[in-house]
């Protein structure tokens, strides 16, 4: 259970939201609106433990993340907007490294079988379209049904309406198992009725 | 499973700088033309040389070392690597530490290996190859650590390398005067035990308190 209490928000002096509080249970999901600039990102990045709040707190499972650090991060999988791939490595390789940071080690077949489903090329990354390079940071997702929460920033922005489509069902999946999932976007899809809604 | 993560990191580290060796071969260069510079501009009598040798290898080895460290956390930091490491399940300063060594391994420990290639420019006796690639080999890695914390209070900042050397360069005094000051000793036929031995204390205390310091730098400079 992801508890936010009163969280405010500040950048370059000035404030991007104030008095922010949700509840998102097992289960749940919730989506981050708001025009561009108007935090969605930053809050986010606080959600995940990753910036810290000038006001209010993040809880998980009514412990404090700021103080789980380590603990947090492992039940966590955050895939923000930059797509953290090493344009030197090989999707295959990005991929492997990610679980491996995550802590876990995914078989040579399972990190295939993740890429090929989103039909991402084996080329290394320089060479890869972005709505490529956004697919093989998606991948992880597919190595990540174990983890509770979903931090996801933008997570159809350049994906086809087919691969937007596939995403959108491993998040209906996920939900469907027990998690949960924070995601914003400009596109309205087919999760946004289940959804909760913070407006920024 | 935090060996584990410290493992992969070291890994890919290597593993990229072998796929950018450009990178890798830029820093080795510049130490190498930097020692060869001197000579040339002071001329070529070998007293004077054999005087200069200690501190002029051991200044081109801070300065190609300076020249590397941006490198350090600034690929990672643009393509959201840095985000996913500071997510990762091993705890950051031992994901920080790795790195470092990584770092090391590439743009500290060719110099060691190089260096006695360039003592034979300054016509340095060859008994002392032993305690320079020591006194490197102790140092170096100092160097790594030193500037893994400038380099991470500096991500992401303009201007940032010119601010990385103001605040690194001083921090590597001691290490400089007791890198080179072993060797001189050597030179002289003193015991430069002592040197070395205060070389590796310094060594010790950086790589135990550093990583720490290097993990709450990171945190602060990539909120």
């Amino acid at each position: 259970m992801l508890e936010a209490t009163e969280l405010e928000c500040q950048r370059g002096g000035r404030t991007l939201f104030r008095k922010l509080s949700f509840t998102l249970r097992n289960g749940e999901s919730l989506r981050v609106a708001g025009p561009n600039g108007s935090g969605k990102t930053s809050l986010l990045r606080i959600l995940c433990g990753l910036a810290v709040p000038a006001q209010g707190e993040v809880r998980w499972n009514r412990e404090p993340v700021a103080s789980l650090r380590e603990d947090y991060a492992r039940q966590l999988v955050y895939i923000g907007h930059a797509a953290a791939l090493k344009d030197e490595l090989t999707p295959r390789e990005n991929l492997d490294f990610a679980c491996r940071l995550a802590g876990r080690q995914a078989k040579d077949e399972a990190l295939r079988w993740a890429l090929s489903s989103l039909a991402v090329p084996d080329l290394p990354a320089r060479k890869l379209s972005q709505g490529q390079r956004r697919r093989a940071a998606l991948a992880r997702l597919l190595l990540a049904g174990m983890m509770p929460l979903w931090l996801l920033d933008e997570p159809f922005a350049a994906l086809d309406t087919a691969a937007a489509g596939y995403v959108e069902e491993l998040i209906g999946r996920h939900l469907q198992a027990g998690g949960s999932v924070v995601y914003t976007t400009h596109q309205p899809c087919a999760l946004d009725e289940a959804a909760q809604v913070v407006q920024l | 499973m935090i060996l584990e993560a410290a493992r992969t990191l070291v890994a890919r580290d290597l593993r990229l700088a072998l796929r950018q060796k450009s990178d890798v071969g830029t820093a080795l260069l510049f130490f190498v033309i930097v020692a060869s510079l001197f000579p040339l501009g002071i001329g070529a009598e070998p007293d004077r040389l054999r005087s200069i040798a200690p501190g002029v290898i051991w200044v081109s080895a801070l300065l190609s070392t300076l020249l590397s460290l941006r490198r350090l956390f600034e690929g990672d930091y643009a393509d959201g690597t840095l985000e996913q490491i500071l997510l990762g399940a091993a705890p950051l300063p031992v994901a920080v530490a790795a790195k470092t060594a990584a770092h090391w391994l590439v743009a500290g420990l060719p110099l060691v290996l190089i260096a006695p290639l360039i003592a034979l420019q300054y016509d340095v006796a060859a008994s002392l190859y032993g305690v320079l690639a020591l006194s490197l080999l102790l140092g170096t890695p100092v160097l790594s650590i030193i500037g893994a914390i400038g380099a991470a209070l500096t991500l992401g900042l303009r201007g940032g390398g010119v601010l990385l050397a103001l605040l690194v360069l001083p921090l590597y005094v001691p290490v400089l005067v007791m890198g080179a000051g072993a060797v001189e000793m050597a030179a002289a036929g003193l015991d430069p035990a002592g040197q070395l031995l205060l070389l590796a204390a310094l060594l010790i205390v950086a790589a135990v308190f550093a990583p720490w310091a290097i993990a709450t730098a990171l945190r602060i400079s990539s909120e």
